[in-house]
């Protein structure tokens, strides 16, 4: 053991010194080596910040970790493919923790009508005091006030859909959709508040109404058409989800976000895949100036190779050594690169903007604000993959260094 | 003498030719599949619904209420089509209902098209999976969308009745037979969009002559801003009517694309910045080394300038390879791909979002073959630019003394 940390001694000496030899070469490897995996770790936590906020927004708008309905609703979202209300088993599964939110939800196409306009909604009967975790509508509200109990007789209207509808606060409009028989159900409603969502499409198309309220106008009192969970993170619901489909009562459909939506469910999977392929590609366009670099190196110093192995030292420690000084080299860079990657996306925590292209974002579901977002996992994944594949590239030139003849190293120059 | 120079170290030489063509073949991949999905994806998205240019009332794009209407707009169209000689004009009027069947009741968009010459600008006529298109002429006729058909529960020859309210605010209702179900993979049309004849809409939301938009689709994408000059210049300065380009239409498509470019600039620009340093690195080592040679050289008269060009010209050697060899190499990938098509896990789902095939085609074209390469050269010409003028500052004596 003591012989070993001799040896260990020797050649980190051996490669430090080595090292900086060429003081000139190894900084600009150094530099190659920082802005990659700057623009690893960089690229990944912008790329990681859009898909999270698609995630939450997507997972906000479907909404709930995992739903409750009828196994026809979501293909054929009508009235007649409603659930009954949480009761028995299930009802006691979802009440069995704290911290988690739930609610009884309704959900049908229905056309609003003000005097001048008509529209296609989606209107939602909701629970207003579980609606803060479920959607965080309540914080959206821009004018007049949110739903404040179960039978409040008001609607809450996007801002968009007012101005379509050319309809205001305190305005009447009339809603129509189908009860269970296809006979209309029509009535009156006050806009009691208007709403501000981050994407367009859901200010002009989901309509608020509280729960008993509709209720009684779909004719379904004790039924609804979805129940809704939200857990408390939604990278990890399967527990939930097991827990759940279990107490759920026969004919209806317990499913997680991640089958509701699937494009989600793809982008969520395909970003690990995204951050590997991407930190293997720059760790490929690094590796030719890397094994160039240790190749020079070895090449310069062929006489002292021989003259330090005809002097006894063997062929092993030789790899040993240059695969530290090349280990070195990637640990200063990777240090460098950390930083910069630490320093540049500090600045950017407040959010990119990216509203010149919002509508392209909102087509891929995202916002028009970016939050980086830097995950332990991906710091750690590239710093793995650059350590892990530069020792494996450097095998060949530190072997091949170790190879040598003795005898003719001596003799070349 | 500069290419005798690239071999004197084989190895480093081929390791830098190496990283470019490597750079060079990734560019050209990633820069073709780029290019051919957004042509994909303009072109579904267009080809589907919207077309390239609209004629509308200039307050209907942000506000498409049923006022906002042009006059007389079948012939309208007719005169387009005459005077550009262009038969893919299409009008349409388009108004909210609420349709019922016999069990269900859904709101949904309703168009009044000419079927004669809506098959010319949208591919939606050619997506009818059950029973046919309208006819052109034939009142009480309705096409709808697969899943709109499916939550109404009708099929081919059964009867909806639609209310909604017409022009002048009146009551609009009518009774139709579903004749034909599209299925155009676009979630938004298949769920809420039906057609019907333009006379016919025209006849029962009171519409008396008027539409909603022209519909113009281009023989090609490249030709749409000829076609809107000519447009342009023909409605002269009517102020009823605004020429609408597709990138007003679908403000969403041009920005994905703008936002996707954008992500990818960075990666190919970090890319090439790394092969510029191991470009930099091979001739910085390659002048220090011979920095006696180049002592010599020097006392023998000759003038850093023109060992500057050497070094220079030595890059450009080693580029010039490394860019053959990388387009070389991005070509083959790029003719496998163009007969076998990209894809990946779960490719399918996003490429559903962006109305895009479940393969996507790389797009081989002077551009998406070169820009890249063209990047890595002068990246790596510029990093030769250091250790070249470096060579300015050499004293022979000194030089030669150097180890």
């Amino acid at each position: 053991m003591a012989r070993f940390s001799l040896h260990f001694k020797t050649i980190l000496t051996l490669s430090w010194r080595n090292l900086w030899r060429n003081r000139r070469r190894t900084a600009i490897m150094l530099g190659a080596i920082s802005v990659g995996v700057w623009a690893m770790i960089f690229m990944t936590a912008l790329m990681r910040g859009m898909v999270d906020d698609m995630l939450n927004q997507g997972i906000r708008n479907l909404p709930g970790h995992i739903q409750i309905q009828h196994p026809e609703f979501l293909d054929d979202p009508n009235v007649v493919n409603s659930i009954d209300e949480a009761h028995g088993d299930l009802l006691a599964a979802l009440k069995d923790d704290g911290g988690r939110v739930w609610a009884n939800r309704i959900r049908v196409p229905a056309v609003i009508a003000s005097e001048r306009e008509s529209r296609g909604v989606n209107l939602v009967g909701i629970e207003p005091l579980s609606e803060t975790h479920i959607t965080g509508l309540p914080g959206q509200i821009a004018a007049g006030r949110f739903l404040e109990s179960n039978d409040d007789k008001g609607l809450v209207i996007g801002a968009k859909l007012a101005e379509r509808l050319e309809t205001r606060l305190g305005k009447r409009v009339v809603v129509m959709s189908q009860d269970p028989d296809n006979n209309i159900a029509e009535r009156g409603f006050r806009v009691v508040g208007i709403y501000r969502a981050e994407l367009a499409a859901q200010e002009e198309f989901n309509v608020y109404a509280a729960r008993e309220t509709l209720q009684k106008l779909l004719k379904i009192e004790g039924r609804v058409s979805q129940i809704v969970l939200v857990d408390d993170d939604y990278r990890d619901v399967e527990a939930l989800y097991q827990r759940i489909a279990q107490a759920a009562p026969e004919g209806v459909e317990v499913k997680p976000w991640y089958e509701i939506d699937t494009y989600l469910a793809v982008m969520f999977n395909m970003m690990d895949g995204f951050v590997l392929v991407w930190v293997v590609i720059i760790f490929l366009a690094l590796s030719f100036g890397l094994v160039n670099t240790l190749v020079m190196a070895v090449f310069e110093r062929i006489r002292e190779i021989g003259l330090i192995q005809a002097l006894g030292m063997r062929p092993s420690l030789i790899v040993y050594q240059i695969l530290l000084e090349s280990l070195l080299l990637l640990l200063i860079g990777l240090f460098i690169g950390n930083l910069l990657a630490l320093i540049t996306i500090k600045p950017l925590e407040d959010g990119l903007d990216v509203s010149i292209v919002a509508e392209g974002m909102a087509m891929m579901g995202a916002g028009s604000v970016i939050y980086p977002s830097l995950t332990l996992y991906d710091v750690v994944l590239a710093n793995v993959v650059v350590v892990l594949l530069g020792i494996l590239t450097s095998i060949l030139p530190a072997w091949r260094a170790s190879q040598l003849d003795p005898v003719r190293a001596l003799n070349t120059h | 003498m500069a290419w005798r120079n690239l071999w004197r170290h084989w190895r480093r030489t081929w390791l830098t030719v190496g990283a470019m063509i490597f750079s060079n073949g990734l560019l050209i991949f990633a820069m073709s599949l780029q290019f051919g999905s957004y042509d994909m994806m303009i072109d579904n998205s267009l080809q589907a619904y919207s077309g390239h240019l609209q004629l509308q009332h200039p307050r209907y794009l942000d506000d498409p209420k049923m006022r906002y209407a042009i006059d007389d707009i079948a012939a309208t169209a007719a005169r387009l089509r005459r005077e550009l000689g262009l038969a893919s004009i299409s009008p349409r009027a388009a108004g909210f209902a609420l349709a019922s069947s016999e069990e269900r009741s859904y709101g949904l968009q309703i168009i009044g098209v000419d079927p004669a010459h809506e098959p010319l600008v949208s591919t939606l006529p050619g997506l009818v999976k059950q029973g046919r298109y309208l006819e052109p002429g034939a009142a009480g006729e309705i096409i709808i969308g697969a899943a709109l058909a499916r939550n109404l529960k009708v099929k081919p020859g059964d009867e909806l009745t639609f209310i909604g309210s017409g022009f002048d605010d009146s009551f609009a209702a009518g009774v139709v037979r579903v004749v034909g179900i599209f299925e155009s993979g676009i979630a938004d049309l298949d769920r809420a969009l039906a057609q019907v004849d333009l006379a016919y809409f025209q006849e029962v939301f009171a519409m008396q002559g008027r539409g909603h938009s022209l519909t113009v689709r281009a023989q090609h994408i490249d030709d749409v801003e000829t076609l809107q000059a000519r447009i342009a210049a023909l409605l002269g300065s009517n102020e009823s009517i605004l020429l609408r380009h597709w990138d007003e239409l679908q403000p969403g498509l041009r920005q994905a694309i703008q936002a996707d470019m954008a992500s990818n600039s960075f990666m190919y620009i970090v890319l090439i910045v790394l092969v510029a340093f191991s470009v930099l690195n091979t001739q910085l080592m390659s002048v220090l080394e011979r920095t006696r040679e180049f002592g010599t050289m020097m006392a023998l008269g000759l003038q850093p300038g023109r060992l500057s060009r050497l070094v220079m010209l030595e890059t450009a050697l080693m580029t010039a390879l490394g860019l053959v060899l990388g387009i070389f190499v991005g070509l083959i990938i790029n003719l496998y791909l163009s007969r076998v098509g990209f894809s990946y896990p779960g490719m399918d789902e996003v490429a559903l979002k962006f109305n895009l095939p479940e393969r996507i085609y790389p797009a081989i074209s002077m551009a998406s073959m070169t820009l890249g390469p063209t990047a890595v050269a002068v990246g790596s010409l510029l990093a030769t630019l250091y250790p070249a003028l470096r060579l300015y500052l050499l004293t022979p004596i000194e030089a030669m003394r150097a180890v």
